[in-house]
């Protein structure tokens, strides 16, 4: 017991960095969102959010956060689905099939969906070759839901892929032999069961997707303004970093809002961990 | 398991793969475009990849880059692995406090916590290539912590007080039983945040001093100017480097399970 005790200490430098580069931040901009800029106590930069033009990038946030997420949920379950089946022993080269995109610089790699979805870009050429209608979505809503799904879509195999290695085959197995259709196994057992990897993937993509603000700068063209737009401006163009850090603790309280929505579905006791 | 066609499931998995690699289709190609136009295919060439090395903007970036990627994602993996030791070692009530402080960098919002960062590193220093490094092990620790407690969780306390037991150093005890177990995690971990502080753009964003620039930032700032075609030639070389490094690690890890078998 005394050797574990003494052992524990060793995360003293972690709970001291844990301190001063998690908690204390959150902090200063709280102190920035609650004052003006002489210093003086004021809520005028968190009720700012009700402001037409603040509400209304709030809210297209938010749909355009939903739809990426269902997106990426429909998309990824299959994946994750099937990757598992294959029954690959080498679990670290599943992991790293999807990361080694991140390996291409991610501005980069957003800009050449401006390549493959512009007027004349490459996929308009594929489908006029082929005969079929061609599509106008670049500098659309519906080219930053494409960016984010394409961005995010990784965060939601990943852990999917993680809760359905962890069943037992032998339920699964078990359900067969006694005459269970696979439809019904699935919708009984493995979709139930997954259900700690599906509420770590939405999260994941959820939040990342409420506030992004540069793939709504590459793909929206300036016409998709996100709450991480107006944001960002306040910071870096109208240098008003009190109303900047307001509207950020608006957008914390959604994140945390949807998250607590998110631990009231999910009864699991694993300590929260996401990975 | 469930049966799903093999075929359907190999075509879905195809396209699948090919919307996640189809950018990276297309740099590739880029990189080979002899015309500075995105939208040209001017003919075949080479020679980005011969003046990358004497474009002075591209390699200050890249070696910016190197730098903060580097020196965050080693220091991020010793606080995260000592860290990770650590909590397995707590009370469960305190395990649950160091825990959820650890997933806030992971929840939060990166233009929240890049913005945060930034006014704390305002307020003490100046902001310069050190803030970026401070910031980007703020947001990759959480990684090796995650990867390497549940490598401490699966393995038995048992071992290392026996070692303890039968006269081993915590030290020795730590390097003959412990590490060998937790070692595939912190690689992970440390690969993780490798990824992630190399791919970062929102927090470098924020938290760097004027003239400091990533390849991320310098592409943000000169994208009204156009891309500089060399950048294509520099992320397919980046990306092939990135490539050679899963085939080997897993033709590695292959010929261990057959050795193994035989």
């Amino acid at each position: 017991m005394i050797n574990r005790i003494r052992t524990s200490f060793i995360a003293t430098p972690y709970a001291i960095w844990v301190l001063i580069c998690t908690i204390l931040p959150l902090f200063y901009i709280l102190g920035y969102a609650i004052t003006t800029a002489e210093g003086d106590f004021t809520i005028q930069n968190l009720i700012a959010i009700a402001d037409p033009v603040h509400l209304k990038s709030l809210w297209l946030s938010i749909q355009v956060a939903l739809i990426t997420t269902v997106v990426c949920l429909i998309l990824a379950y299959p994946v994750a689905l099937i990757l598992h089946n294959l029954k690959i022993t080498n679990k670290g080269f599943i992991v790293f099939l999807f990361i080694l995109p991140m390996w291409m610089n991610f501005m980069l790699r957003i800009l050449a969906w401006q390549n493959i979805l512009s007027n004349n870009g490459i996929l308009n050429n594929i489908l006029s070759a082929i005969g079929l209608p061609t599509i106008h979505i670049l500098y659309t809503k519906s080219a930053v839901i494409l960016g984010m799904v394409y961005d995010f879509l990784p965060y939601m195999i990943l852990p999917i892929y993680n809760s359905l290695s962890k069943i037992n085959d032998d339920i699964i197995e078990a359900a067969a032999d006694l005459g269970s259709s696979w439809i019904n196994t699935f919708f009984k057992i493995t979709l139930p069961l997954s259900r700690d990897g599906i509420l770590s993937g939405v999260i994941m993509v959820f939040v990342p997707a409420l506030s992004s603000f540069v793939v709504s700068n590459l793909l929206g063209g300036g016409k998709v303004l996100l709450i991480g737009n107006v944001i960002e401006q306040e910071f870096t163009l109208a240098r008003n970093w009190n109303l900047g850090s307001g509207l950020s603790i608006i957008l914390m309280l959604f994140v945390l809002a949807s998250m607590s929505i998110m631990n009231k579905l999910d009864d699991s006791e694993n300590g929260g961990m996401l990975i | 398991m469930i049966k799903i066609k093999k075929g359907t499931s190999f075509l879905y998995l195809g396209l699948i793969f090919l919307f996640l690699y189809a950018p990276i289709l297309v740099l590739i190609v880029l990189s080979f475009n002899n015309s500075m136009s995105r939208t040209v295919w001017g003919g075949f060439t080479i020679q980005w990849y011969l003046n990358l090395p004497s474009n002075d903007t591209i390699m200050d970036a890249l070696w910016t880059t190197l730098r903060i990627t580097l020196s965050s994602s080693i220091l991020a993996t010793l606080l995260g692995t000592t860290a990770a030791i650590g909590i397995h070692r707590m009370k469960k009530r305190h395990v649950a406090i160091m825990l959820g402080a650890t997933n806030i960098p992971l929840l939060n919002a990166d233009i929240v916590t890049g913005i945060s960062l930034m006014l704390l590193f305002t307020r003490f220093t100046s902001l310069g290539e050190l803030s970026v490094v401070l910031a980007h092990i703020a947001f990759s620790v959480p990684y090796v912590i995650f990867n390497v407690l549940p490598k401490l969780q699966s393995m038995s306390d048992a071992c290392y007080e026996a070692a303890m037991d039968l006269g081993a150093t915590p030290a020795y005890a730590f390097y003959k039983v412990i590490w060998p177990e937790i070692f595939p995690g912190v690689l992970s971990g440390f690969l993780m945040a490798l990824t992630m502080s190399l791919d970062d753009f929102t927090i470098t964003y924020f938290t760097k001093g004027a003239g400091v620039n990533t390849l991320s930032t310098m592409l943000y700032t000169e994208l009204r100017k156009g891309i500089q075609p060399e950048l294509y030639a520099l992320s397919t070389l980046l990306f092939l480097l990135a490539f050679i490094m899963l085939i080997a690690t897993n033709f590695k890890g292959l010929n261990k399970k057959e050795a193994a078998r035989v």
